[in-house]
């Protein structure tokens, strides 16, 4: 079917594998994602934790460049898990953000220009669409968030040497797992919304009251109640239990009231205490069985009607 | 005396085509939404090179087309397409396949090359060979000067050949084409046709062309599967049903018709009046027009006019919605 011959003719040559085929989606869409260069501009801004971060790995190990600056390495951060966890909360902020950006239209914009069957009819079945779609943000989140930590973590240990990577391994694999199951929550959200609602304002807002209003809801329910068991239904609370949990830093006592009576006298004591993890994982699980139901439903060629 | 290399050939053409698997082989597909049945033990096997579907609004045209795709499940039955189970081999068949949806479908923020070649990446050609063959494409649809426009900036004609480029890209054996014609001008529907009659002649693909449409279906299609309420109405090859007895005689007459008409009977003519004063006859073996002018002499009855016709898609299609003969 050359230009000049302008006849139908078939395809004889090779196909490609079809394992990977789902990332033929990331690579067309990130390439549209890119060409705005607001978000390009705001991309970079996610990078400048990391700077900040890397400036203080590079402090402590650095004593010409504390003499310089008049400071103690002991007046510095130490560098150890709550180091890591504060910074992997920073970007899992920022990459709330970027997906609230990229992965509303994902989804909604094939639902709103009948694009479905156009991808169904060929050798792509439901599954690598919705794979596909999600990789668009698993690969832009990741690169914000779990794999710089990842570098982070072995720039430290390049400096402190091979027994420290050997005494905190365990924290490269909390870097990894927390921002995988960030990540992966948040293609999951913004892809079932996008699903839901075909306009992408719409998709954004709703995807920003997914995670404002139960947070806020929750802390009402906690005040009033004198609780931290609401946290169950906040996804960032959720999410920071579960950081915590796996950063070694996960208390389920998070704060204290003390009751007086009229003469200031303390009468009760009453912890606030957190859902224990095995809650907020399974919280956590729950959600997103949900969200693979929605988009098992709404991801079809055709809606029937029955 | 040998026959000639040509000559000798055309059997051996036939066999093949007859032990060939047929394009689309329908095993008692049944498919049912909730309760509502929506197609109901079709059977049957089409191996025409450009297969119409005709059928009202409802009969089941599109269903049966999105059920061989892969997009509904059959309640009963099942079809196989070039001899691949539609149920079993679905990845199989739809990389054989390029289909053209009826309603408007594009892939937004685009231009026409992006989203031929992502189509055509996804069908599984290389990254290279799908541009090229994107490029080729909607140059053979009319758009190779518009193929760096966004597709939302295009013009219904415009789209429907986006969607024909898609759906030709990776240079499938078998094109389901639903309502392509639809919205279009005269002459984009022009345009539409000459397309689908140059690929069905290029002898690379088959065609299943679903339209409402009888003209387009004329113009395109070797045999046509009429559908009525889900179930299978007609199924014939157009030229041979043109060529079968429905050579028939239209004439207008001034007198007593009625007369005449009892005549033409007694000749044993197949007839139906069709109006005031026009009859439709068939005429038997062994009578001649000269007949009529006979019979109609003798009856006293003027003949205005006469003239051959042929069944027309439109009579077949009238004669299936009435009785649905069923020609598999």
């Amino acid at each position: 079917m050359a230009v000049y011959e302008q006849a139908y003719k078939p395809y004889k040559g090779i196909l490609t594998p079809e394992w990977n085929r789902f990332l033929i989606l990331p690579r067309h869409t990130l390439r549209g994602v890119f060409n705005s260069k607001l978000f390009t501009a705001f991309y970079v801004i996610c990078f400048l934790p990391l700077l900040v971060e890397a400036v203080l790995i590079y402090l402590h190990h650095n004593v010409t460049a504390l003499a310089i600056m008049n400071l103690n390495a002991r007046q510095l951060i130490p560098i150890d898990g709550s180091f890591f966890q504060t910074f992997v909360v920073v970007q899992g902020a920022f990459a709330f953000i970027v997906a609230l950006l990229v992965g509303p239209p994902l989804v909604s914009r094939d639902l709103r220009n009948n694009a479905l069957p156009l991808y169904l009819c060929r050798p792509f079945s439901r599954t690598e669409y919705v794979m596909g779609k999600m990789s668009v943000l698993l690969i832009l989140l990741s690169w914000i968030t779990w794999v710089p930590q990842l570098l982070m973590f072995l720039f430290q240990s390049y400096l402190e040497g091979f027994a420290w990577l050997k005494g905190n391994l365990w924290i490269a694999s909390s870097i990894i797992i927390s921002g995988l199951v960030w990540i992966l929550l948040l293609a999951l959200l913004s892809q079932t919304i996008s699903a839901l609602v075909k306009w992408r304002i719409v998709a954004s807002g709703v995807m920003l009251g997914m995670v404002i209003i139960p947070s806020a809801f929750a802390g009402i329910v906690n005040v009033l109640f004198q609780t931290r068991w609401a946290n169950i239904i906040s996804l960032s609370g959720l999410m920071y239990n579960v950081t915590a949990g796996l950063f070694g830093t996960f208390d389920r006592v998070s704060g204290r009231i003390q009751i007086s009576d009229f003469d200031d006298n303390v009468v009760r004591e009453v912890l606030l205490l957190e859902p224990p993890l095995w809650c907020s994982w399974a919280a956590l699980f729950i959600f997103s069985a949900v969200c693979l139901a929605i988009l098992h439903w709404k991801v079809k060629a055709y809606e029937v009607v029955r | 005396m040998a026959l000639p290399a040509s000559v000798r050939e055309e059997p051996t053409r036939a066999q093949a085509a007859l032990t060939e698997p047929p394009v689309i082989d329908l095993h008692g597909l049944s498919v049912s939404f909730g309760r509502r049945p929506i197609l109901k033990n079709l059977r049957g096997d089409l191996r025409g090179k450009a297969i119409g579907l005709l059928g009202p609004n409802g009969a089941g045209k599109t269903t049966l087309i999105h059920t061989l795709l892969g997009f509904h499940a059959p309640s009963a039955g099942t079809a196989q397409i070039f001899g691949m189970d539609i149920i079993n081999q679905t990845k199989q068949i739809r990389s054989l396949i390029g289909y053209m949806p009826e309603r408007d479908s594009f892939i937004a923020k685009m231009s026409a090359v992006h989203f031929v070649r992502l189509m055509g990446e996804l069908s599984g050609l290389p990254s290279e060979a799908a541009l090229e063959r994107a490029h080729e494409a909607l140059f053979y649809v009319g758009l190779g000067e518009a193929r760096y426009r966004r597709l939302e900036t295009y013009s219904l004609g415009m789209k429907q050949l986006a969607k024909l480029a898609q759906a030709i890209v990776h240079g499938p054996r078998l094109i389901f084409l639903d309502e392509p014609t639809n919205g279009l001008d005269p002459p984009a529907r022009l345009r539409m046709i000459k397309l689908i009659r140059e690929i069905r002649d290029s002898g690379h693909a088959h065609i299943v062309l679903s339209s409402h449409l009888l003209l387009d279906v004329e113009e395109c299609c070797d045999e046509i599967l009429i559908l009525k309420d889900g179930e299978i109405a007609v199924y014939c090859n157009l030229e041979e049903e043109r060529k079968s007895n429905r050579k028939f005689l239209m004439l207008e007459t001034r007198g007593d018709q009625e007369k005449f008409v009892k005549a033409i009977q007694q000749l044993g003519c197949e007839y139906a009046v069709s109006g005031d004063h026009r009859l439709k006859i068939v005429l038997q073996e062994g009578v001649e027009v000269r007949d009529l002018y006979r019979l109609a002499e003798e009856q006293q009855v003027q003949l205005r006019r006469l003239s051959y016709k042929r069944d027309s898609l439109e009579d077949i299609f009238l004669r299936a919605m009435e009785n649905g003969y069923g020609g598999l």
